[in-house]
C-alpha cells in the first residue's frame, strides 16, 4: 500500500472542561544545572536550552550556582515591586470593565520576568519591550500614574493620545517605545546593540518577545544579525505557553525547547524557570557579562504562564481548562519569593500584609492623580490638532493646511451644551425615530 | 567641478557625509568590501572601516531594523536595499516601525535612516528586477520620500536625506545610473559627461528635499515626470514639437505643490508621467492635487502615461516602458483640447 503523508496539527494537552495537563514541560530540579564559565564559547553550553535553570526549590531555599545572592533588603524591593506590577494590572482590568479605559494587558504571573531582569541590568543600559513587561518601567522608577495616564490617553500622556493603551516607553529611563507589531523590537534592539558596540559603550541592550512572536520573520532577523555581528544583547522568549488561543506548539515548541533556537544560530539559549526571581536574576547577570565582554549575544527562554487572559478582549476559557493556573508546576513567582524571604527570617505574612494593603492604597491614589489629567469621559481633553504634531520633524505644508482644516471645522461645530447643539440633537433623535 | 555618473555622485554623497559625521555608517548586502553590486558604496569601506561600512546578511527586514535600532542609539545609518523589488520583506518595519516611530512616541525617539534603493526598468530585469514601488510609500505618512534624476541632485538629495531629522526612502534610477536615457534602447548609450547635471561639485552641497525643479521651461503644457521619465519626457517634447514645461518632481513626498500648480496654472495643461503601473500610483496623488488646485485653469483633462497596470515583462520590455511616443501622443491629445 502507498505510504502518505499526514497534516500534523499541534493540540494543547487540555481544552476547557479537561484536566490540565502539564507533563511536557521539563523541568529540572533546582540548583542541577552547572553555570559555565561566561567565557566558554556557545558551542559548549547547548545543554542549557534543555534544562531548566532553577534556583528557588521547593521549600523555598535558594540553592545552586545560578544563586544571585543577593541581600534580603534587595529581595524586598523585588517583591515589592512585582506586587505593585500585580496590584496595577488588577486595577487597570477594573478600570477597563467599567469603561474608564478602553484596553488593558496583564502580566499577571509573569512579573518575575520583568523585575529581576530590570534589576540585574544597569540603568544605562537599553530596554526593547513587548507589551507585558511592565515590570521594566516600574523597577526603573516610572511613576505609575504616568503608566495610568498613557491608558487613559489624557493631558499627561506620554503619547499624546495616539497609542492604545500600554504602548508605553520612556526615554529618559532607557525604555524603548512598546509596538503592537509582534517582534520588531527584537532586531531593532540588535540594531541598537550593535551601534553600541560601533561606538565602543559598554551599553548592552535587552529584549522580549513571547514564544508565540517567535515565529514571526523578525525573530530570526534578530538572531541572524545579533549571531554575525555578536552584539551585546540579552534576546528574551517569554513562553508563557499561550498566544491568545493557540498553545505553545503552535510556534514549534513540541519539538524542541525555544531555547534550542539559540545554538541553531551559534547563540547559548539558556531555558530558565521564569517563575523563579532567583534563577531569571542569575540567568540575567551571566548572559549580561557575557555581552560585556565582548561574548557577544545570549538567547534566554523564560518558562512561565500567563494566568490572565491575552488581553481584556480576551476570554481564555472558551480555550483552556480554568484550572490551568493553580496546576501549573512552576507556581506563583510571588508566592515564590515570598516563601524564600519568610525562610530567610526576612519577612512575614503580617509584613506581606501590610505592604499589600500599602500598595493597594497607593494604586488607588495613582488613579485618582491620573484621572485628574482626564479620562476617555471626562476632561480635561488633548487638543486634537495635536495629531498633526510629530509626523515630522518639522511640519510640512500639507499638514498644516490639514491641520488648519480640522481647526476650521472645530470652529463651524457648535460648542458643547448650546442651544444650537441641544436643537441639533432633538433633531437627530426625531431623525432617528422616523427612520 | 568634476564629470560623475549618477553611481559616482552617489559614491562621493556617502563618502563625504562618513568623513563629515562620526555618527554616519553604511550597510547592505555586498556595500563592503565588495562595494555594491552597482559600484554605488565602492572603496568607502577601505576607507572608513569595516565598523562604518557593513556587509550584511540577506534579510531586507533585518537591515531596516539593525538600522532603525542604530538610528535610536545616535547613528545616522544608510541602508542599501540591493533592489527596490526586494524591499517587501522589510515593509513592516518601514511602515510600521521606521516612519511612526517619532510619531508614537511624541517625539521623544526617531531614527533618522536613509534607505537608498535602486529601481526602475529598461535594463532587461524582468518584474524581479525593474519595480518602481515609490507610490507604496508615498502612501506611508512619516517617511520622506525622494527620486533624483542626475547626478548633480542624486549627490545632494542624498546629502540632504543623510543629514535629515526624518527617515528617507532614496529611489535610484538604475537605468541612469551610467548616463540620461532619452527612452530608446536601441540608441548608442551616452554618458553623463555630455550632459549639464553630470557636472558635479567635488565637495559637500544639498538639495532640497521639498523643492520640484523646472527643467525645461514652455508655455503649453506641463509634464510632471520625475526619475527616468525626465529625459524621456523631453525626447517626447522634441517628437511633438510642443512648448512644454517639464517638472522633475524629485521630492514626492512631501510634494512641492506650489511649483506643480504653478506651473499647470499658467500652461492649463497637465501630463503627468511615471514609470510605475497606473492603478493607485503616485500619479493619482499629482493627478488629484492639480484638480484641486488648478481645476478652473484647466483647458484639457489631466493625463497619465505611464507602465501599463501588469507585472514588468522581461520579453516586452520597451512595449511596457511609457516611451517617447506615448508620451508624445498624449502631448498632442491634451493640445487638441480647445
Amino acid at each position: 500500500m502507498a505510504q502518505r503523508s499526514r497534516l500534523h496539527v499541534p493540540r494543547p494537552p487540555a481544552r476547557p472542561g479537561e484536566k490540565p495537563d502539564f507533563s511536557y514541560v521539563k523541568t529540572s530540579p533546582a540548583g542541577a544545572v552547572p553555570r559555565p564559565d561566561t567565557k566558554v564559547p556557545a558551542r559548549e553550553v547547548e545543554s542549557l536550552g534543555r534544562e531548566l535553570v532553577r534556583v528557588l526549590d521547593d521549600d523555598g531555599r535558594a540553592v545552586g550556582p545560578w544563586n544571585p545572592h543577593l541581600e534580603p533588603e534587595e529581595l524586598q524591593v523585588a517583591l515589592r515591586h512585582m506586587l505593585l506590577t500585580r496590584l496595577l494590572d488588577d486595577r487597570m482590568q477594573r478600570m477597563q470593565r467599567q469603561g474608564r479605559i478602553s484596553f488593558y494587558m496583564k502580566s499577571t504571573g509573569e512579573e518575575a520576568v520583568s523585575v529581576a531582569m530590570a534589576m540585574a541590568l544597569q540603568p544605562g543600559d537599553m530596554l526593547f519591550p513587548s507589551y507585558r513587561n511592565q515590570g521594566l518601567f516600574i523597577v526603573r522608577g516610572l511613576s505609575i500614574v504616568d503608566l495610568m495616564c498613557q491608558c487613559l490617553s489624557n493631558t499627561r500622556d506620554m503619547c499624546r493620545g495616539r497609542q492604545m493603551p500600554i504602548m508605553y516607553h520612556w526615554g529618559a529611563g532607557n525604555i524603548f517605545s512598546i509596538s503592537c507589531n509582534l517582534a520588531t523590537q527584537f532586531p531593532q534592539a540588535v540594531g541598537w546593540a550593535m551601534a553600541a558596540a560601533i561606538k565602543g559603550e559598554d551599553r548592552i541592550a535587552a529584549a522580549w518577545i513571547g514564544e508565540g512572536a517567535s515565529a514571526e520573520a523578525d525573530f530570526h532577523h534578530g538572531m541572524t544579525f545579533a549571531s554575525v555581528y555578536q552584539a551585546p544583547v540579552i534576546l528574551n522568549i517569554v513562553n508563557n505557553q499561550w498566544a491568545i488561543s493557540t498553545f505553545q506548539g503552535f510556534a514549534g515548541g513540541e519539538l524542541r525547547t525555544f531555547a534550542e533556537y539559540g545554538p541553531g544560530y551559534g547563540i547559548p539559549g539558556v531555558r530558565v524557570d521564569g517563575n523563579d526571581f532567583l534563577a531569571v536574576y542569575g540567568a540575567t547577570r551571566w548572559a549580561a557579562e557575557r555581552a560585556r565582554q565582548s561574548g557577544g549575544p545570549t538567547l534566554i527562554e523564560h518558562v512561565t504562564y500567563r494566568a490572565g487572559a491575552h488581553s481584556t478582549s480576551d476570554d481564555p476559557s472558551r480555550y483552556r481548562p480554568k484550572e490551568e493556573w493553580a496546576a501549573w508546576p512552576l507556581g506563583d513567582p510571588i508566592a515564590r519569593l515570598k516563601q524564600h524571604l519568610i525562610g530567610l527570617g526576612e519577612w512575614s505574612d503580617e509584613r506581606h500584609a501590610a505592604l499589600e494593603k500599602q500598595l493597594e492604597a497607593h494604586v488607588i491614589a495613582c488613579w485618582k492623580e491620573a484621572a485628574g489629567f482626564g479620562t476617555l469621559t471626562e476632561g480635561p481633553t488633548l487638543d486634537p490638532a495635536t495629531m498633526f504634531e510629530d509626523v515630522f520633524h518639522e511640519m510640512p505644508p500639507h499638514l498644516v493646511r490639514q491641520r488648519e482644516e480640522l481647526k476650521n471645522l472645530a470652529l463651524s461645530q457648535p460648542a458643547k451644551g448650546s442651544e444650537e447643539e441641544k436643537s441639533l440633537d432633538s433633531r437627530a433623535a426625531a431623525v432617528a425615530k422616523e427612520g | 567641478m568634476a564629470h560623475m555618473n549618477l553611481v559616482q555622485a552617489l559614491n562621493s554623497a556617502m563618502d563625504i557625509m562618513l568623513e563629515r559625521d562620526p555618527r554616519v555608517v553604511v550597510l547592505g548586502e555586498d556595500v563592503g568590501y565588495f562595494g555594491g553590486v552597482f559600484r554605488c558604496t565602492d572603496g568607502l569601506q577601505r576607507k572608513y572601516g569595516e565598523q562604518r561600512v557593513l556587509d550584511t546578511p540577506i534579510a531586507e527586514g533585518g537591515i531596516v531594523a539593525a538600522a532603525i535600532g542604530m538610528g535610536v542609539n545616535g547613528l545616522k545609518p544608510v541602508a542599501e536595499i540591493q533592489f527596490a523589488d526586494y524591499i517587501y520583506p522589510a515593509f513592516d518595519q518601514v511602515v510600521s516601525e521606521l516612519a511612526r516611530l517619532r510619531y508614537r512616541t511624541a517625539g521623544e525617539f526617531s531614527a533618522p535612516v536613509t534607505i537608498r534603493t535602486p529601481c526602475g526598468g529598461g535594463i532587461r530585469g524582468g518584474q524581479t528586477h525593474s519595480q518602481s514601488p515609490e507610490g507604496i510609500f508615498t502612501h506611508v505618512c512619516g517617511i520622506k520620500v525622494v527620486m533624483p534624476s542626475n547626478p548633480y541632485d542624486a549627490k545632494g538629495l542624498l546629502i540632504s536625506s543623510i543629514e535629515d531629522e526624518d527617515p528617507v526612502v532614496f529611489f535610484e534610477p538604475k537605468r541612469l545610473y551610467n548616463g540620461p536615457f532619452d527612452g530608446d534602447p536601441h540608441k548608442p548609450a551616452v554618458p553623463w559627461s555630455t550632459h549639464p547635471k553630470g557636472a558635479v561639485p567635488d565637495g559637500y552641497y544639498k538639495v532640497s528635499l521639498s523643492k520640484a525643479e523646472i527643467v525645461r521651461p514652455g508655455k503649453d503644457v506641463t509634464i510632471l515626470a520625475y526619475g527616468t521619465m525626465v529625459h524621456v519626457a523631453q525626447a517626447a517634447v522634441r517628437l511633438a514639437k510642443v512648448d512644454a514645461e517639464i517638472i522633475d518632481v524629485r521630492a514626492l513626498a512631501p510634494l512641492d505643490t506650489d511649483t506643480l500648480c504653478t506651473s499647470v496654472c499658467k500652461t492649463g495643461r497637465c501630463v503627468i508621467v511615471h514609470e510605475a503601473t497606473r492603478y493607485s500610483g503616485f500619479g493619482a496623488e499629482l493627478a488629484a492635487t492639480v484638480q484641486e488646485e488648478c481645476f478652473w485653469h484647466l483647458e484639457a483633462p489631466i493625463t497619465r502615461v505611464t507602465g501599463w497596470d501588469t507585472p514588468y515583462p522581461h520579453a516586452f520590455e520597451w512595449e511596457y516602458f511609457p516611451g517617447p511616443a506615448r508620451i508624445a501622443a498624449a502631448l498632442t491629445r491634451v493640445m487638441e483640447e480647445k
